[in-house]
């Protein structure tokens, strides 16, 4: 097991290569919490961010559609004080509420035949069950990065859907690259999950991102 | 190794069976005949124990006793023990090729494992390819060579094959004897202990003789090596792949098969795809499939044109088409279905599948075909209900009335015509260069139907149904895509 970046880190080195990623604050404090959603417009995330924290939802460390200065400074104190002595360096992160019918994941694995991967798939609470998933062997070119996304059984899900339209595909292609770019930059990288890569108004955006490093 | 090695071991000049045997239920027995039985071109020498002949061929007791320069390949059927003097002494007689069947090697322990190193460090130091150990053999059809412990010996043609299980091999070649696309060269890897599937494949890929390649694997030793060496031959020609464990329970059975490690088959999967390698999930479909890239010219693009001589067809194969990723069943285009018009009657369906509903006169059918085939729109023409009238014509033939009752003269028009319009089909797919894939299970229930003779005589795969030839046409065009998007023509 290597080292996790932060989220706000593990975006940040996704995004230096192209993968589209929301605007985000981190802030140390309630007060900073609501004047960053201020800024960023309601409705926000908030979510408890550091370098040693992976599993946010598990551990009830996010919070969702917050509507207001009030409630974004109650739940950014709620975050800090739910950190623990092993979380280390911890700060909240506030970000867009991202809405969009539609899900994927992204990400790199290590596989032990064929070295780094990149891999999409359909996301959402179905994404298991689905197991609508595609693989290429890094790098990748675009032209790679089309033939995945032509791979994925549920074509419906690129095209115009409940209202929204058409999944932008050369942005879709921006991420698969980008994560490829990412892994050629980074020897050290074993593996990066985007998940979800909710799509808005049919661009694709990573909303959450963990970065994983050799030790 | 390197091209002349090769070059001994597919088109040698001369074959040193080693360990001929007398008794026909030995493999020393039945390598010799098969490379007799077939006809090979160059000379044949063998060796044993006693120096007694077999079948008609002289034997020496030892290899020192034979000429020098006069063979460059060795088919050891010898122990395994007595295998490391024996190469030293073919070395010395000229050999540059051997294919080991001997067993006792990587497959046997320890001390087998042991016994392959030093096997392939001595055929390395004296400068011979060494194929196998433990695998079936080696067949050429340029030179008419079947070097091999098992049959079949295919027809010649222009797939080059090579697996890492012998027993499929066979299997390939005896699709091959069945549909009559036939097969440049065919190797059993074995234990592959210094030559591997991809090494064959990648002389394959320059062969002039080979225009595809057909490969079986399971285990990988190294799947990023394994990855660009594949991806270095899809790039020369096509490549058809099946890989044995593909499922989890299939890879249990492959680590116990071949000791090698498993891997997500989902990668694999995208491997394959972004080499530009088809991958076959059953023997029967890559073969097939290898035996159309042999056959037929690539699509230009996605859209297939139906033509039927009746209806259940054309919607069954319109069916196919549709499930099929990557295919289009084209809408027929109004010249195209104003040209048609000209030559059929009112009730012909208007529209793709072309459905003649029985309306062809004597020259009808090649007609329609050309003016399909010939449209810009039409990238590949999927050809049915072929063969009826010469099916009928083999009952009348069979029957009590033949050839009586006018039977003798309306039996040999239609035969004719059934011949005439499958070899038409192949005039007309090499004329435009587009892909025209006759279907008809005719081609499995009487290979004597003269619409099959028609299209084996042309050269061409008749495929057992119009699934399979959507499935093969598939495969088609996901690998002219692949080079198109790459611009790699």
């Amino acid at each position: 097991m290597g080292r996790t970046l932060s989220e706000t880190d593990s975006k940040r080195l996704l995004a230096q290569h192209g993968v589209p990623v929301v605007a985000e604050r981190i802030v140390a404090s309630p007060d900073a919490a609501a004047a960053a959603a201020g800024e960023i417009g309601y409705p926000v995330v908030a979510k408890l961010c550091g370098d040693a924290i992976a599993h946010k939802t598990e551990r009830g460390l996010v919070r969702l559609n917050l509507a207001d200065a009030d409630s974004v400074s109650a739940a950014a104190a709620e975050l800090l004080a739910a950190a623990t002595a092993d979380d280390g360096d911890v700060a909240v992160l506030i970000a867009p509420m991202v809405k969009g019918n539609r899900e994927f994941i992204a990400g790199l694995a290590d596989d032990p035949q064929f070295g780094m991967t990149v891999m999409l798939g359909v996301g959402g609470v179905l994404a298991e069950a689905l197991a609508d998933v595609t693989f290429r062997l890094a790098p990748i070119t675009r032209v790679d990065a089309e033939d995945m996304i032509d791979d994925l059984a549920t074509q419906r899900l690129l095209g115009p859907f409940r209202g929204e339209p058409a999944v932008d595909r050369v942005r879709l292609v921006d991420v698969l690259v980008g994560l490829s770019d990412a892994a050629g930059a980074n020897p050290d990288l074993v593996s990066a999950d985007v998940n979800p890569l909710i799509v808005v108004d049919g661009q694709p955006v990573a909303v959450d991102a963990l970065v994983e490093l050799r030790a | 190794m390197k091209r002349d090695n090769f070059d001994a071991l597919f088109d040698p000049k001369g074959v040193i069976v080693a360990g001929a045997s007398t008794h026909p239920g030995k493999f020393g027995f039945v390598a010799l005949h098969n490379l007799l039985a077939a006809g090979y071109k160059g000379k044949v020498f063998a060796t044993n124990l006693e120096g007694t002949p077999v079948l008609g061929i002289d034997t020496v007791a030892d290899i020192d006793d034979l000429p020098a320069g006069e063979a460059d390949m060795v088919f050891v059927c010898t122990p395994a023990a007595a295998n490391i003097e024996l190469l030293r002494k073919c070395a010395g007689k000229g050999v540059r090729a051997a294919f080991i069947t001997s067993a006792g090697y990587g497959e046997a322990g320890p001390k087998g494992i042991e016994a392959q190193h030093e096997l392939v460090r001595i055929a390395d130091e004296l400068g011979i390819l060494l194929a196998g150990p433990n695998g079936q053999g080696v067949i050429s059809t340029p030179s008419s060579m079947c070097a091999q412990i098992v049959a079949p010996f295919p027809p010649r043609g222009r797939i080059g094959i090579a697996s890492q299980s012998g027993n499929f091999v066979s299997s390939f070649m005896n699709y091959a004897q069945h549909y009559g696309v036939g097969v440049s060269r065919a190797v059993s890897a074995g234990n592959a202990a210094m030559v591997t599937v991809p090494d064959y494949l990648d002389f394959y890929a320059d062969d002039p003789e080979t225009a595809v390649g057909l490969a079986y694997v399971e285990g990988l030793a190294d799947g990023r090596e394994f990855f660009e060496r594949i991806r270095a031959v899809a790039e020369r020609m096509p490549l058809v792949l099946v890989k044995g464990g593909a499922s989890e329970v299939g890879a249990r059975a492959a680590a116990s098969h071949t000791g090698s490690l498993a891997t997500d088959d989902r990668v694999f999967d995208g491997a394959c795809r972004q080499a530009g390698v088809v991958r076959a999930p059953s023997i029967e479909e890559a073969y097939e499939a290898a035996a159309t890239f042999a056959t037929q010219p690539l699509p230009k693009g996605p859209n297939v044109c139906v033509v039927t001589t009746a209806g259940g067809w054309g919607v069954v194969t319109a069916d196919a088409v549709g499930r099929t990723r990557g295919l289009q069943l084209m809408p027929l285009p109004d010249d195209l279905r104003a040209a048609l018009d000209q030559h059929l009657p009112p009730r012909w369906s208007r529209n793709n599948p072309i459905d003649l509903a029985g309306g062809e006169t004597k020259d009808t059918i090649p007609t329609i075909l050309e003016i399909a085939a010939n449209h810009p729109d039409v990238d590949s023409v999927v050809f049915l209900g072929m063969g009826i009238q010469g099916n009928q014509g083999r009952m009348e033939k069979d029957g009590p009335f033949y050839p009586e009752h006018g039977l003798e003269r309306i039996v040999s028009y239609h035969e004719r015509q059934d011949r005439r319009f499958t070899q038409t089909a192949a005039e007309i797919s090499d004329a435009v260069g587009k892909p025209i894939l006759t279907a008809t299970e005719l081609s499995m229930a009487d290979p004597s139907n003269p619409a099959v003779v028609g299209c084996r005589e042309s050269g061409k795969l008749c495929y057992a149904s119009a699934n399979r030839a959507v499935t093969a046409l598939a495969h088609l065009w996901d690998y002219a895509r692949h080079r198109q998007r790459r611009g790699l023509d």
